[in-house]
């Protein structure tokens, strides 16, 4: 019977579909543990309000969200000097976010369940989003406006949001001028500071360039005092309105409106509104930047800094695998020297990455950084221009660290094309050239995509090179803006990868990151996901254009 | 025939001549001088001598792996992709060899077309298969190339299937329509010579009588050398036919000649079937 069960086939059958289950249930668990955990982050929780005497006899009143929970026993109950009552094994506790990290000097605490007397949700708690201390969790007392109480009791609420919404385009307007106006009129007083060391260095500098600079510089400083006057102003109006808040121990303490993000009454919101209130934070996430040692405000710039990175990796990549697969396939004699490169880029792909990251530190950044320091910008000395890691050093590394992937690829590609397609292209009086570039490279080129692929899924995910050639904790610019020359290769980024590292293992808070080291790491999956699917899904465009030749 | 000749297996175009209606009108296209090929170490063909007339279809017929095939892609040069070929001798188009080191390879085949066993078309629409050959050469003008297209199409006997599908990717084509293609293809860029090897190997009956027909139209402009498997076939499309056998060319001769008459007891023993 046995016997007959082994010879049928049937085990083998069973080993290997177990083998396949088991790769997917673990895909898909992955998938759906980081999908649950980083998408339930911003969910708007409910506050709740819980009536509290510790240990000490001591009563309270604790409002916050509640995060966790765990179990506490006996024996660390007692020790951490918990009285256990009724004889539990165990202590139910509970983690409660309770912000108001100014007032109470932490945003998390564990309070037992054996201590709680009341739980409630009152309609009228509010959850504040700050610019600085973290969240605030109580009540709204009134608004004040110069000073002067302007709403109170249930008018204030309404009066609040008004004035918020107003507050929040002021500020919009602030970070524009900013960003933009006094930004680039920045960047235009260092290119002419730097132009000027450049004169000087040559010998040119004289009394009609002197006179041509102090005139420039000076309508700059003329539009930076407008601006600064009309920044001055709008700062004026904007930290006029106050709100007057009331903790759970009924302290009353003002934020100013201009440093509030968001005021929201989860408890008194529906289904609905909490759905609205879901995708436009999630949204903010995506679409914002990081705020308090990036364990607040969003990701953008980590991806914008991935993204771009990758694409530029790709456009480096994609020529030189090509090219080198091509003189291996075609042009080479096939003999042990060919057989050696093979072997060669093989194990190139093998080499640790943290180890391309020193290359390219040593190799890259010192050298060839440093050499074109040297030749193209002695004005900005001893300032490093490209001599310092930056965005352009890490897509150079990231694209020798996945080139083997595109020569090995491309090759495939290559040795599949039939021979036939080449020899009637060349009895056409095509030469071998206009035979590779007409024919046999749009034939491989689905092949030549599956390169890029793979290469992208390996450079999109990699951290540690990056860490020595240009990923840094918060860049202050994008590397791409609207300053002349646009794309600035030589800033400094953020990167996904680098930013769990950071906000789940660098932070001061730790409980308030992890949800974000979840939410990131599901971000960095869809980013890698995304860039993949669209080069799937030119492969597929192509591999329909170029079918084989075969049957 | 002199003995002389016989030894040498070339062709005594005065002989031919004498039967031919339109006397005075054959002169040699292409001339084969005691060519010996070699894949490395290994001789593939012997002191080949032939002259091909100009015009006129001319078959090699012979067993697996008789050379036939080696000696026609020495006509385009399309032996020097394989690695390790030696050649000795000569091959003359209007009477320069092709073997000279001055001669362009990709100029010398576009004036000696070559059409393969399997169709071979490229994975483009059926009128940038067409176009493949000009747009080589340079020439992007889009009336000139439909002009082309449309002449090389018609002179394929392709054009009225394909007309109102130029812009199909050719590989949705039949097997049949395909190889028509690749001829209009080689037909596009106007050669003065057209190989074909084995051209209806792969095609049914049908496809293959088409081809056949064809080939007779085609000799009204160019000079066409076919290697075929197929003894009828020969006897129905060529005029002159060659007949191989181990790298060696046995007989050469008028295909009426040959076939009824044959001077050589290896070529009689060849088709009456007896071998091969």
């Amino acid at each position: 019977m046995m016997k007959a069960w082994f010879k049928s086939g049937s085990p083998w059958i069973w080993l290997t579909a177990g083998a396949v289950s088991i790769n997917l249930i673990l895909v898909v668990g992955l998938l759906a543990l980081i999908a649950v955990r980083g998408l339930g982050h911003f969910w708007p929780a409910d506050i709740v309000e819980y009536r509290y005497q510790d240990q000490t006899g001591q009563a309270s009143v604790i409002i916050g969200e509640e995060v966790a929970s765990s179990l506490l026993p006996e024996a660390q109950a007692k020790a951490a000097g918990h009285e256990v009552l009724n004889n539990a094994e165990y202590l139910v506790q509970f983690l409660v976010k309770t912000g108001n990290r100014d007032i109470l000097g932490g945003d998390f605490r564990w309070i037992q369940e054996q201590y709680i007397q009341q739980k409630s949700e009152p309609q009228d708690l509010i959850s504040i989003e700050r610019r600085e201390w973290g969240n605030f969790y109580g009540r709204l007392v009134s608004v004040k406006e110069s000073g002067s109480v302007i709403a109170e009791g249930d008018q204030a609420w309404a009066v609040a949001q008004e004035k918020l919404a107003k507050t929040l385009d002021l500020r919009d307007e602030i970070d524009d001028l900013q960003d933009h106006d006094v930004g680039a009129i920045n960047y235009s007083l260092e290119r002419l500071r730097l132009k000027q060391r450049s004169l000087e260095l040559k010998k040119q500098w004289n009394e009609s360039t002197r006179l041509d600079f102090a005139n420039q510089k000076q309508e700059l400083e003329k539009q930076y005092q407008a601006i600064q006057q009309k920044l001055g102003e709008l700062n004026r109006e904007i930290k006029k309105a106050t709100l007057v808040v009331a903790d759970a121990n009924q302290k009353q303490i003002n934020i100013p409106l201009n440093r509030i993000v968001k005021l929201t009454r989860p408890n008194s919101m529906g289904l609905f509104d909490k759905s609205i209130e879901y995708i436009s934070t999630f949204i903010t996430f995506i679409t914002d930047e990081p705020r308090e040692a990036n364990t607040e405000g969003g990701i953008f710039p980590a991806i914008f800094g991935t993204v771009l990175m990758v694409l530029l990796m790709a456009i480096v990549v994609t020529p030189f695998g090509v090219i080198a697969a091509v003189y291996l396939r075609e042009y080479a004699k096939q003999g042990f020297i060919t057989r050696i490169i093979r072997i060669a880029v093989n194990n190139l792909a093998g080499v640790p990455s943290i180890v391309y990251g020193v290359f390219g530190l040593g190799f890259f950044v010192y050298i060839l950084g440093g050499s074109i320091d040297r030749i193209f910008f002695p004005e900005a000395a001893p300032a490093p221009v490209f001599g310092t890691p930056g965005l352009l050093w890490a897509s150079l590394t990231l694209a020798l660290l996945t080139l083997p992937v595109v020569i090995v690829a491309t090759e495939e590609g290559l040795s599949r094309i039939p021979k036939s397609i080449r020899e009637g292209s060349l009895a056409l009086g095509a030469t071998k050239a206009e035979t590779l570039w007409r024919t046999v490279l749009p034939m491989a080129s689905p092949a030549i995509m599956t390169g890029l692929i793979l290469a992208v899924a390996r450079a999109a995910g990699e951290v540690a090179p990056l860490m020595l050639v240009g990923v840094v904790k918060l860049a202050p610019t994008l590397p791409l803006d609207g300053n002349f020359p646009y794309l600035h290769l030589d800033r400094k980024f953020m990167h996904l990868g680098f930013h769990i590292y950071d906000v789940g293992f660098q932070s001061p808070n730790v409980e308030a990151a992890r949800p974000l080291v979840y939410a990131t790491s599901l971000l960095l999956v869809m980013v890698i996901v995304g860039l993949n699917m669209f080069a799937i899904a030119i492969r597929n465009n192509l591999r329909e254009k170029y079918r084989a030749l075969e049957n | 025939m002199t003995t002389e000749q016989r030894r040498s297996h070339g062709i005594d175009i005065s002989a031919l001549n004498r039967d031919d209606k339109n006397q005075g009108q054959i002169e040699t296209c292409i001339k084969v001088e005691n060519l010996d090929l070699f894949y490395g170490q290994k001789q593939a063909l012997f002191g080949v001598n032939m002259e091909m007339p100009r015009k006129k279809v001319t078959a090699y017929i012979g067993p697996s792996g008789c050379g036939k095939s080696t000696l026609l892609r020495c006509i385009n040069r399309m032996n020097d992709l394989v690695d390790g070929v030696s050649i000795k001798g000569k091959i003359l188009l209007d009477n320069e060899d092709i073997y000279d080191k001055s001669v362009n390879v990709a100029a010398l085949r576009r004036r000696v077309g070559m059409v393969f066993q399997k169709p071979n078309p490229f994975p483009k629409t059926i009128y940038e298969n067409v176009a493949y050959g000009l747009r080589i050469q340079g020439i992007n003008d889009r009336h000139i190339l439909d002009e082309v297209v449309e002449k090389s199409l018609r002179g394929a006997a392709l054009w009225e299937e394909v007309k109102n599908r130029l812009n199909d990717n050719a590989l949705g084509m039949s097997g049949g329509q395909q190889q028509r293609l690749v001829i209009a293809r080689a037909i596009a860029i106007e050669p003065e010579v057209i190989l074909l090897d084995e051209p209806a190997s792969a095609l049914d009956p049908i496809s293959t009588l088409k081809i056949e027909e064809l080939i007779n139209e085609l000799k009204e402009k160019y000079t066409i050398v076919i290697v075929t498997h197929n003894m009828q076939q020969a006897a129905r499309v060529s005029d002159y036919t060659a007949f191989m056998y181990m790298g060696e060319l046995i007989e050469f001769g008028e295909t009426s000649e040959l076939f009824t008459n044959p001077a050589k007891k290896q070529t009689e023993d060849y088709i009456t079937g007896r071998y091969g």
